[in-house]
């Protein structure tokens, strides 16, 4: 059996309390408290600079605040990074890279370990047997198996998507980062990587936190949101976050709310550059 | 110095080479097609061995190969992704085959075939004839002008291919041109330069222009200059220091013009 | 060399192991093929090419320069190459691909090191035999010295190869997950950079600095064709290096004709056929 790096617990995923970071002398944010329970799926919004990617490196570990305190799994963020699967915001790979989304998901496992890859003893043996079971089954989980063998480079972006987050899952992390994973997707892969998401948190008990800019192809499947502008956050489940009053609180501007009719959500009024949620063609009909 | 008919040659066609392959380099820099202007070396170096071998005058082979290649090259197309290994690969395919006809000279010629090597290669630019210089000159004064004359059509398919389609340029035969104007250009500057170092009059003054001035008309009249300029010294200094073969002169300060141009750009952005 | 083939591939391989110069440039040929199969693979899969192929333009003056100082050619390779290496690393930054404007900038670096290659020779006196061994390769005057030498430096450079496969790779295909991971992810570069000058630089000892595209590319890029698997990819490529290696000194034994051509005339055979192989799978497979 593959062992999580944590074990199982019940506490709190991540907890900030009042935490405030600087970087570089400027102040990204300040006296943040939030809290985010194990196999959650959610979201972290908010206008370009607000400080969400700030935020992640937060958790893990490679960002220290200036005041307050965070702590992930119960321990210091660099003492958890083994129990952290994370995804950094990339481009596409290369059209021609020629190896197969399966090693690729393999290096997920094994790719810092030094030393020669030839397994000659029976407990290296038996080790690489276990490793490949557990590789098959996290390709099975994303539903990658029908191009786990083809070339990455050949795939759609959907499909690389899929063969990512199965690398990041395939150490069994107890919370999942994932930074702008909808990015360079099209609508119906967005809703299928969301869903796909929202499954992994369910059964595998994995807390998935997410950096997005449209909350759109998230509604329904979040837990929770946490939504920073400002040099604030604000946390809770979507309804309590994303709502004019709330919102013209954290951004100290009036900010308006909107509900379209087939339940889209468009937020007006923001004093930063140009970011809105939603289409903009949406906004002007 | 230019008292002797062999200098005064070697500047005649040198100067006009010089300024073909500025004027030449700077499109195929701009155009990105470094790595076609180094196959087309390769197989220039390949032609005039062949020729040599064949009993043609070495010329002739030249260009007969590399304009071939080079219109083979433009007509296939951008075929898929700059695949570097096959490139590679075919590269060192072209220069065993050089070798091979090279070593077919040795045993069937009257020898020298080590000269033609060191020649072909690193260029020979004082032995050339007044009618071979004269020659040189006339063929780099054409090409120049062949690609003066169409430098706007040609500027505004390299940066922007869409829209110069849409103004009726024939950016197909255009590009497929151009590469035949580089194989001319290739298969003449391989008398005075060689054709490893050839390479280098095509980028480095080009290089350097480009990293001193974003404007076409200006980058293209410094990196002909910067060439002219790079040529006459080398052949001055070569001529002074006996041991110092001219196309190592020529290219050692064309490329330190490249990098006087890269440190002087970096500082002053920096 | 214009021995017979007599068709009798005992007596024919005898005659070969009979003179201790081939005996050398067999072993040199087959270490170096070994060696250049491993760094090749993951130079093909890291698009760093163009690199090699500068570094290994690089022998060229590093050799004749040493020889015109008095030092031994073979430091002078190592040296030139791997101070070339460095030279790049920094002119380059982070930034592992090289194309458009750096072009400029690698070409010129690659033309200035043969016209300085040029001048040592000439200063040197050494022009014309010189250039043709240091450029396109001979087997003829490989000591056994060289041999050791080469078994050295080889057997380090593959094992620092074997011992980060697995980094190495991550690095290659995924950065960000390597540097996420916790991976020294510029000293991984840096390194393999070096270690790639040295494989260049032993590599051009036996083809010669223009013709190492031969092994260094050739056996990784036909492996590529042929199988995406890491494992497989790299045994393969060992084994068409050593094909090609030992099929070129063998025939260039027996023929009057350089080895250079037979060695990059049986490399460029050796990955058309695997482009083909690919091709036929493909189109089956589209079936």
């Amino acid at each position: 059996m593959i062992e999580p790096a944590l074990e199982e617990t019940t506490n709190p995923v991540i907890e900030l309390d009042s935490a405030t970071v600087r970087l570089g002398g400027r102040g990204i944010f300040s006296d943040v408290n939030l809290t985010v329970g194990p196999g959650l799926l959610v979201a972290v919004l908010g206008p370009n600079g607000a400080g969400k990617t700030t935020l992640m490196r937060v958790i893990l570990g490679l960002v220290r605040p200036e005041a307050g305190t965070v702590a992930v799994l119960g321990r210091p963020p660099a003492q958890a990074r083994p129990a952290i699967g994370y995804l950094p915001q990339r481009r596409g790979f290369d059209s021609s890279t020629r190896i197969r989304g399966i090693d690729l998901v393999r290096l997920g496992l094994d790719g810092a370990r030094w030393g020669v890859p030839i397994s000659i003893t029976s407990n290296a043996r038996r080790r690489r047997r276990i490793e490949t079971h557990r590789i098959e089954e996290v390709i099975e989980l994303v539903g990658a198996r029908a191009y786990a063998h083809r070339a990455i480079g050949e795939l759609s972006g959907g499909e690389q998507q899929r063969l990512l987050i199965a690398q990041a899952l395939v150490r069994k992390p107890r919370l999942l980062i994932l930074d702008e994973p909808l990015d360079s997707l099209d609508l119906p892969n967005q809703a299928a990587v969301t869903a796909l998401l929202r499954r992994i948190c369910t059964t595998q008990n994995v807390t998935v936190l997410l950096v997005a800019h449209d909350v759109n192809p998230l509604l329904g499947y979040l837990d929770q949101v946490i939504y920073m502008a400002g040099g604030r956050a604000m946390s809770g489940p979507v309804e309590r976050v994303i709502n004019s009053s709330t919102l013209s609180e954290l951004y100290g501007a009036p900010i308006e709310v909107l509900r379209t009719t087939d339940g889209r959500v468009v937020v007006v009024g923001q004093p930063e550059a140009p970011h809105v949620h939603g289409h903009r063609h949406e906004l002007v009909s | 110095m230019f008292a002797h008919a062999f200098v005064r040659n070697a500047y005649l066609a040198g100067t006009f080479i010089a300024l073909a392959c500025g004027i030449v380099g700077w499109f195929v820099v701009l155009r990105a097609q470094l790595f076609a202007g180094d196959a087309l070396t390769h197989v220039a170096f390949v032609g005039a061995i062949a020729a040599a071998v064949l009993g043609y005058t070495e010329l002739v082979g030249l260009f007969v190969l590399t304009l071939a290649v080079a219109v083979g090259m433009g007509a296939l197309g951008r075929h898929g992704q700059a695949d570097d290994a096959a490139i590679g690969i075919v590269f060192a395919w072209i220069l065993g085959l050089g070798v091979l006809l090279l070593a077919i000279l040795a045993t069937s010629a009257s020898g020298g075939s080590g000269v033609t090597l060191a020649h072909t290669l690193f260029g020979s630019i004082y032995s050339l004839t007044p009618g071979g210089s004269r020659l040189a000159a006339g063929i780099a004064v054409a090409v120049a002008l062949a690609v003066l004359v169409a430098v706007r059509p040609l500027l505004l398919a390299t940066l922007d291919g869409e829209l110069a389609s849409a103004r009726g340029i024939p950016i197909r035969a255009l590009g497929i041109g151009f590469l035949a104007v580089l194989a001319v250009v290739t298969a003449e500057s391989t008398q005075a330069v060689g054709a490893l170092l050839l390479l280098g009059l095509l980028a480095a003054p080009a290089g350097a222009a480009q990293r001193l001035t974003a404007s076409p008309y200006g980058g293209l009249a410094l990196s002909a200059l910067l060439a002219v300029l790079a040529m006459w010294g080398g052949l001055a200094l070569s001529y002074q220091i006996a041991s110092l073969p001219p196309s190592s002169a020529i290219i050692g300060l064309a490329g330190a013009a490249y990098g006087a141009a890269t440190l002087y750009a970096r500082a002053r952005e920096g | 060399m214009s021995t017979r083939l007599s068709l009798d591939p005992i007596s024919d391989l005898r005659e070969l192991f009979a003179f201790p110069f081939m005996v050398n440039a067999l072993e040199a040929g087959t270490i170096v093929a070994v060696l250049a199969a491993v760094v090749g693979w993951y130079m093909v899969l890291r698009r760093q090419t163009f690199a090699g192929h500068t570094l290994s333009v690089m022998a060229f003056p590093g050799a004749a320069g040493a020889a015109l100082v008095g030092l031994p050619t073979g430091l002078g390779y190592y040296v030139a190459c791997g101070g070339a290496a460095l030279f790049m690393r920094r002119a380059r930054g982070s930034a592992r691909r090289s194309y458009g404007t750096e072009t400029a900038t690698i070409a010129t670096v690659q033309v200035v090191g043969l016209a300085a290659g040029y001048l040592f020779l000439s200063l040197g006196n050494a022009v014309l035999g010189g250039t043709e061994t240091l450029l396109f390769g001979t087997f003829l005057g490989v000591s056994r010295t060289q041999v050791l030498a080469l078994l050295i430096v080889a057997a380090v450079a593959v094992t620092l190869v074997a011992v980060s496969a697995r980094p190495l790779l991550l690095e290659t295909i995924d950065p960000e997950a390597a540097r996420a991971r916790g991976l020294p992810v510029a000293i991984l570069d840096t390194g393999f950079l070096l270690v790639l000058a040295a494989a260049v630089a032993a590599t051009s000892q036996i083809t010669g600095a223009l013709l190492v595209f031969a092994l260094l590319v050739a056996p990784a890029a036909a492996a590529q064709q042929l199988t995406m698997r890491p494992g497989i990819g790299l045994v393969l490529s060992v084994v068409f290096a050593l094909l090609i290696v030992w099929l070129g000194l063998g025939i260039a034994y027996f023929s009057i004709y350089p080895v250079g051509f037979y060695v990059t005339s049986i490399a460029f055979a050796l990955f058309l056929a695997a482009r083909l192989v690919r091709s036929i799978r493909t189109r089956r497979r589209a079936r």
